[in-house]
């Protein structure tokens, strides 16, 4: 678990550290998953050291959002002011994403010809 | 009373307190949740933000007192985001055969996201910083606020509106998703986690492995999409 800890932080550190040295657009823990993919497929020791730790933290990635979540608190009176147009907004274009993902992934891949419905959720 | 006065004055200022009722609201709220069957209002960040923000109001705590405590679960996020490359590793395979759908699926989702929020709010009425930090909603909390700030909004209402549509595209997206009849674990999964990042992604976790490991994946490669992608649009459009 820390031994697992240990490896995420450090891949988050070198991630932090190019995307400030080379000045991306890409958030510095991006880079870090990046970083962390390469060297998993290099090394499947590394794979299985991080599986257990990761998979656990990726199951209540939601408690992770709660804190930012409260941040409600600051702007109350902006969100009850402007709630029409935040609440439509949110709820279509949330909606409208998933749509226009999902079937551009099905026309693109039905256009391809590629088999994509093996194992179903 | 003044001994428990004392100790209130003493708890509510160390990190502590609003750690451990941070973490024990969301137990609180994950324990509804699977109590009511997963029902779509009851989501545990909901439940969560609902709880904390009563106990503060109640208590007049301030957001700042409280983030001191709540900092060390909103720190996992840079980690948790680095842990995505395990799932994606781990279907590689199915990746790299889809990875022309994929990537047009998610160019296709990005815009989308960015311009219908912004389109709609706009034709509503919204005012320009609520507009600013809507752009970004459907990427992860950290990399939304920073893109916001850049831009010139309020990175704080960024994170909220990030939230929702983290919870409305949890909520909201397995529904949809049937309604359209798509049932490809990869495909549904890829298309909630371009929508609703991370949120979405612990929601695809529950469908399957599969699901949860594609909107891992489109999750962080929406934060890059998203990250090229809104300067210029900006750029495009003048001023949003």
């Amino acid at each position: 678990m820390i031994n697992a800890l240990a490896i995420l932080l450090v891949f988050q550190l070198m991630g932090e550290f190019l995307s400030h040295f080379l000045r991306l657009p890409i958030p510095g823990p991006v880079v870090g998953m990046a970083l962390l993919f390469v060297a998993l497929s290099v090394s499947s020791a590394l794979t299985e050291r991080l599986r257990e730790t990761a998979q656990t933290i990726l199951q209540h990635l939601s408690l992770l959002f709660v804190p930012a979540g409260v941040g409600v608190m600051l702007h109350a009176q902006r969100v009850l002011d402007e709630w029409l147009a935040i609440s439509v907004a949110l709820v279509a274009s949330t909606l409208l994403t998933i749509a226009v993902t999902a079937f551009t992934i099905r026309t693109v891949a039905h256009w391809m010809g590629v088999r994509n419905n093996e194992d179903r959720a | 009373m003044t001994r428990l006065t004392e100790i209130w004055v003493y708890l509510s200022a160390s990190p502590l307190l609003h750690l451990a009722l941070t973490l024990v609201a969301y137990l609180i709220g994950d324990w509804l949740y699977r109590r009511a069957n997963h029902h779509a209002l009851l989501h545990p960040v909901l439940l969560a933000v609902v709880m904390l923000v009563t106990a503060l109001t109640l208590s007049g705590t301030d957001y700042s007192t409280y983030f001191e405590g709540a900092q060390f679960v909103h720190f996992l996020l840079g980690p948790a985001t680095v842990a995505l490359a395990v799932p994606l590793y781990l279907n590689l395979a199915r990746v790299k055969r889809l990875w022309l759908p994929l990537a047009a699926g998610l160019v296709a989702g990005a815009l989308t996201a960015i311009v219908s929020s912004v389109a709609i709010a706009w034709a509503l009425g919204a005012s320009d910083p609520t507009l600013l930090a809507l752009a970004p909603k459907s990427v992860t909390a950290p990399v939304a606020m920073g893109i916001t700030e850049k831009l010139g909004g309020p990175p704080s209402l960024t994170a909220i509106l990030v939230v929702s549509t983290g919870i409305l595209g949890a909520v909201l997206g397995p529904w949809a998703l049937d309604m359209l009849k798509v049932r490809d674990a990869a495909t549904r999964g890829f298309a909630i986690g371009t929508a609703s990042h991370g949120i979405g992604t612990a929601r695809a976790f529950q469908e399957s492995e599969t699901a949860g490991a594609f909107a891992g994946l489109a999750m962080g490669l929406n934060t890059l999409a998203t990250s090229l992608l809104l300067p210029l649009l900006v750029q495009l459009f003048g001023t949003l």
